[in-house]
């Protein structure tokens, strides 16, 4: 019993199992299902976009990690997440090429540069996506008709996004009348022109349904944020249906749910407190709208979860709960 | 009747309450002890014997010093081998007597029974209470004469009786209201008489159903005591949690005490001790210990001697049964890991956990991904991720303003951690040097 | 397109009026003194001055009065640019550099427990005092290094932090962190040092660690100084007596003693100087000189130590170190 050496810590000596690889990859695995989706509607290329962005965030992460002398992390999964993520944020037809350097821009300048994981104020998937948006509009609008897989479809027949046909029918016509939005069954399972993963919202709800009962997302942003969205668009419907459209049919189209529950909910970008999420969640939505209705953009959400990023450490800092004990006036 | 717990925070580890079916279990009397002469918190005590003088089984053999200290007494007939730096559960030597045993086992004559205690005062019970060394066996051994002084301005309208234990694994509590209910209630009346309180709650964690219907059964006739039955969560059996579920009262933070809303807490194996001690005039010498975990062989619920080494009660329960990684004296949320099987039990020694190898967790430090599970986790509400960092940079000023100090300890946010970042290692180290730098500047 | 140009243009034209009015109207007094002294000054805010950041300290030696010397962290050359910028002579103290009382590694000493937790040594006291056997001895857990502004700390192969002395600027930080209280500083030519703080008996002391002091007080005795003496179970060494002739070093039977990594000069007798008035032999704590009276000394090879005591007392200026000089030692005797 002498030679014996126990091992010894500070407490507690148990732990609830929880680590940051397995949260990494029930992400991914709540992905499944959208990716599923883009791959089905998309055809083939889009799966190759998906891994192409993966296979060059991780070698970029493990390069850019060697060459600062940081131990290299690429297997705690974020840069799978963030790959898939820029990848579901792309349009399908985009070239091989741009996918490699948004991917690269996303784990460099999204993330590493600012210390790698834990360290980055804004998403590092938005931010590729933002970059090469600007660097490349044309092939970052480019859409195509849906032409599912085994279903003999004519192959990349280009088309609008369910918001850029409305805003370019409302600058032309001046009115949303006679404006055929088609049933909204359609951006429900994702037959529209959209980014691969953005599309079908029943596959990201799936996805989501199962972070939420993990308890990887709470609902708090996704509520607050989709809420804004419907409350303020609502409201402007109901003012002028005809100059805005309805409330159902912002928040099914557009990278909203896709946003809403897997950009902005990302861990590392957004208030840690739960009153706080809430306020981020609403700030996001209010920007979409306005960016949607007032601005020169169809499309909103990515820049409204980037602005909301950069508010995040703001609101942190005055969300901060009250201490236990805090209501009661000591009688001493 | 299930109260919902109230406390925000809080976690729900696996029960593990494998040693709930061991009856409490005698120990022979051990060949030696070490009595360490610091158990409480509080002063410590002076030894009032030498080396090579005999003592009788409960004869005192430390002196308290100071109001907030209590008397330390032999627990086994025998000679004083020495006295000085023994192994101590805190984890450093500590002064302590050590006892020979004469094999014999007798009592001292100067027990001093009462047969009618509730005719003693209120002064009177407390004097006893503190002559017999007793303190808070929950594991904090505060003195508990001190708990039971509350100044004259704080009225005191409810005497909680905590026998939640919520800790993992531990179990001895649980065997206590199941074997010897008569006594912790006797000792709750003699506490609630000494406070001139006339309300008692024994709240009780509801996976002890068995515990619940025995005290709900003996506390029938009792119009002042109730048993209320709680949800399990990890810490409701904390002070300030249980006070807040039961009675939705909040303890003020920053030096705050339950006193300061009216209440008094008590755990029931210091209720059962006092029991004895006013009744029969024993001294603190003995105490219910779980030995448990899976890496003993029979877990057990041991009446164990004060200063038996732990290696004594281990053997008790079949030895080590596979390669060990921690032996941890309290349970695994808050208990304090050893590196000396010598070290004795004392007053607050509640468990002995075993922990093989296997089951040790690795210390796998990832960088923080701001998830909040931390937060959402504290039962005492403060932002841990923050403090880490706040600890990690030396920051104390700014630690202090997002309250450290009223870190409870509990653990929590380190068992929700995904990035296994050691937080309640760097809170203790922040709230220490936040401590010790008000003590310097007043 | 005329448009876009006027306005970003006046927009600029506008900024950069703002610009200039304000750095006009806002502009902070600074005395240029102060300016000078924090360019001379190494810049790094380690606080050893007693002030928090250079700048505090330009400040306070311009308008304060603070001494020249006052810059422990940039030494000797710091001291004189001082002096030679606010015209006031520099009293330069003897250099100090750190050291850190403990040589045992993971080699030489036992541990208690395996530790797992935060890679700090304030931290790891929290955990039992450390997993150190030895109540006193170096965790090397890199809280030192960290602290260090100049980066002379590192934690060795075995698990103690050494300090470089070249790197070393006797700033002082290291000394306040380390939890173990056992980083000294000692003069940077006079570095011997027993390399040990642990007060246990010897016997405790040799189940923990092989090379910690174990208080046979052979150095004591062996010191021609009496720079060493006994507080409790440690043996502790007077940097002010020692003359760093390294006798203790190899005498120590646990090598606790170290400092002097020099080679031992050795001395030899000039001939032509030398009138054999035998002081040399009396003061020579090894009896490494021989001769007869009136006749010129011989220094023996093997026994000569270095300690340059007879230098110091020949009359004659007889006496030279043999082979290339060591400037820190000679001032030290001289």
């Amino acid at each position: 019993m002498d030679d014996r050496q126990f091992i010894l810590s500070s407490s507690p000596h148990i732990h609830s199992g929880e680590s940051t690889p397995r949260i990494m990859y029930s992400v991914v695995a709540a992905l499944v299902p959208a990716m599923f989706m883009g791959v089905y509607l998309f055809g083939l290329r889009a799966l190759w976009v998906i891994l192409l962005s993966v296979a060059a965030g991780l070698a970029t992460e493990a390069g850019a990690q060697r060459v600062m002398g940081r131990k290299v992390t690429i297997s705690d999964g974020s840069a799978v997440v963030t790959g898939i993520l820029l990848a579901l944020n792309l349009p399908p037809t985009v070239p091989w090429w741009l996918v490699v350097v948004g991917s690269a821009i996303a784990i460099v300048v999204g993330k590493q540069i600012y210390g790698g994981l834990g360290y980055n104020p804004f998403n590092p998937a938005l931010v590729a996506r933002v970059i090469l948006l600007i660097s490349f509009p044309v092939q970052m609008t480019t859409w195509v008709k849906p032409s599912p897989l085994f279903s003999g479809a004519a192959d990349a027949v280009t088309t609008a996004t369910p918001l850029g046909a409305m805003k370019t029918y409302l600058m032309v016509k001046g009115t949303l009348q006679g404006f055929i939005m088609g049933e909204l069954w359609n951006p429900f399972i994702g037959n529209i022109g959209g980014c691969i993963g953005e599309t079908s919202v029943i596959a990201l709800l799936i996805g989501a349904g199962f972070l939420l009962y993990r308890g990887y997302i709470s609902w708090h942003i996704p509520v607050t944020f989709i809420g804004m969205v419907f409350i303020l668009s609502g409201l402007f419907w109901l003012i002028n249906p005809d100059q805005y459209m309805s409330p159902f049919f912002h928040i099914l189209t557009g990278g909203l749910m896709l946003g809403a529950f897997y950009m902005a909910t990302d861990m590392v970008t957004s208030p840690v407190t739960t009153r706080g999420m809430m306020v981020f969640g609403a700030g996001c939505g209010a920007i979409t709208i306005i960016i949607r209705i007032f601005g020169g953009y169809p499309e909103g959400v990515s820049y409204s979860i980037l602005l909301m990023n950069a508010a995040t450490p703001l609101i942190d800092r005055y969300m901060r709960p009250k201490t236990f004990g805090w209501k009661t006036v000591s009688s001493r | 009747m299930k109260v919902r717990y109230l406390f925000g925070g809080g976690i729900h580890p696996s029960e593990q309450k494998i040693s709930q079916d061991a009856p409490i279990e005698e120990m022979e009397v051990p060949e030696r002890v070490v009595v360490p002469l610091s158990q409480h918190i509080g002063a410590p005590c002076e030894a009032t014997v030498s080396p090579g003088d005999r003592v009788k089984k409960g004869d005192r053999v430390g002196q308290a010093t100071g109001f907030v200290s209590v008397n330390v007494h032999a627990p086994i007939s025998g000679v004083v081998k020495s006295i000085g730096l023994f192994p101590h559960p805190l984890g450093r030597p500590l002064p302590a007597v050590e006892i020979e045993s004469d094999g014999e086992d007798t009592w001292t004559d100067r027990l001093k029974p009462h047969e009618d205690y509730m005719d003693l005062s209120p002064e009177e019970l407390k004097e006893i209470i503190r002559d017999m060394g007793i303190v808070g066996m929950g594991g904090a051994a505060f003195p508990t004469h001190v708990k039971l002084s509350p100044p004259k301005e704080k009225t005191i309208d409810t005497f909680i009786i905590n026998g939640a234990e919520c800790e993992p694994y531990l179990t001895a509590d649980h065997r206590l209201m199941l074997e010897e209910a008569e006594s912790i209630i006797a000792g709750a009346r003699i506490a609630m008489r000494s406070l001139g309180v006339d309300r008692g709650i024994i709240a009780i964690e509801s996976n002890k159903p068995d515990a619940i219907e025995k005290m709900r059964g003996l506390t029938e006739d009792i119009p002042e005591l109730e048993v209320v039955a709680l949800r399990v969560r990890y810490p409701q059996g904390a002070e300030k949690q249980l006070i807040k579920t039961l009675l939705n009262r909040e303890v003020p933070f920053s030096g705050g005490l339950p006193m300061d809303v009216g209440v008094i807490v008590q755990n029931v194996g210091t209720l059962s001790a006092i029991y004895k001690a006013i009744r029969f005039g024993l001294p603190l010498i003995e105490r219910i210990t779980t030995v448990t975990g899976s890496g003993v062989h029979t877990p057990k619920n041991l009446r164990a001697r004060i200063g038996t080494p732990i290696e004594v009660l281990i053997e008790a329960c079949g030895g080590f049964s596979t390669e060990v990684g921690k032996v941890i004296i309290g349970g695994p949320m808050m208990g304090v890991s050893q590196y000396s099987l010598e070290v004795p039990v004392v007053k607050g020694t509640s468990g002995i956990l075993v922990q093989p190898l296997s089951e040790v967790e690795e210390g796998v430090d990832h960088p923080c991904i701001r998830c909040g599970s931390c937060i959402r986790a504290c039962p005492a509400l403060l932002m841990p991720t923050i403090l880490a960092v706040f600890a990690q940079r030396d920051m104390f000023k700014e630690a202090e303003r997002y309250d450290v100090v009223d870190c409870i300890e509990c653990g929590c946010c380190d068992y929700v951690c995904p990035a296994r970042i050691p937080l309640v290692q760097l809170l203790r180290y922040a709230k220490a040097e936040v401590l010790a730098r008000r003590k310097k500047a007043a | 397109m005329w448009i876009a140009i006027f306005c970003l243009s006046g927009l600029g034209l506008l900024a950069s009026l703002g610009l200039g009015l304000a750095a006009k109207r806002f502009a902070v007094e600074v005395d240029p003194k102060i300016e000078a002294v924090e360019g001379v000054l190494p810049g790094i805010n380690c606080g050893a001055c007693g002030y928090p950041g250079c700048s505090h300290f330009a400040r306070a030696l311009v308008k304060e009065g603070a001494p020249v010397g006052g810059c422990i962290a940039g030494g000797e050359d710091t001291a004189l640019a001082l002096s030679e910028l606010m015209g006031v002579k520099a009293v330069i103290g003897e250099k100090r550099v750190a050291v850190v009382l403990c040589k045992g590694g993971r080699e030489e000493s036992t541990t208690k427990f395996t530790y797992r937790g935060v890679e700090d040594c304030k931290a790891a006291i929290i955990v039992s005092g450390g997993d150190k056997a030895c109540p006193y001895g170096c965790l090397g857990l890199r809280t030192c290094e960290r602290v260090c502004p100049f980066d002379a700390v590192v934690i060795s192969e075995g698990g103690i932090a050494i300090i470089d002395p070249e790197k070393c600027t006797g700033c002082g930080i290291c000394i306040k962190e380390c939890p173990k209280e056992i980083i000294r500083l000692v003069p940077v030519g006079k570095r011997v040092s027993i390399l040990c703080y642990s007060n246990e008996k010897g016997s405790e002391v040799r189940k923990k660690c092989a090379v910690g002091c174990i208080a046979c007080e052979t150095c004591v005795r062996v010191c021609p100084f009496d720079a060493i003496s006994m507080e409790g179970n440690l043996a502790v060494l007077d940097h002010e007596r020692c003359q760093v002739c390294g006798l203790c070093i190899p005498r120590c039977p646990t090598r606790a003693i170290e400092g002097r990594d020099e080679p031992f000069p050795q001395v030899e007798i000039i001939e032509e100087r030398c009138t054999g008035c035998g002081i040399c032999t009396m003061v020579c704590p090894v009896d490494a000189i021989e001769g007869e009276k009136e006749e010129v000394h011989t220094v023996s090879e093997e026994r000569c130590v270095g300690c340059l005591l007879c230098i110091d007392r020949c009359p004659e200026e007889a006496i030279r170190i043999r082979g290339p000089a060591h400037s820190a030692l000679e001032s030290v005797v001289r």
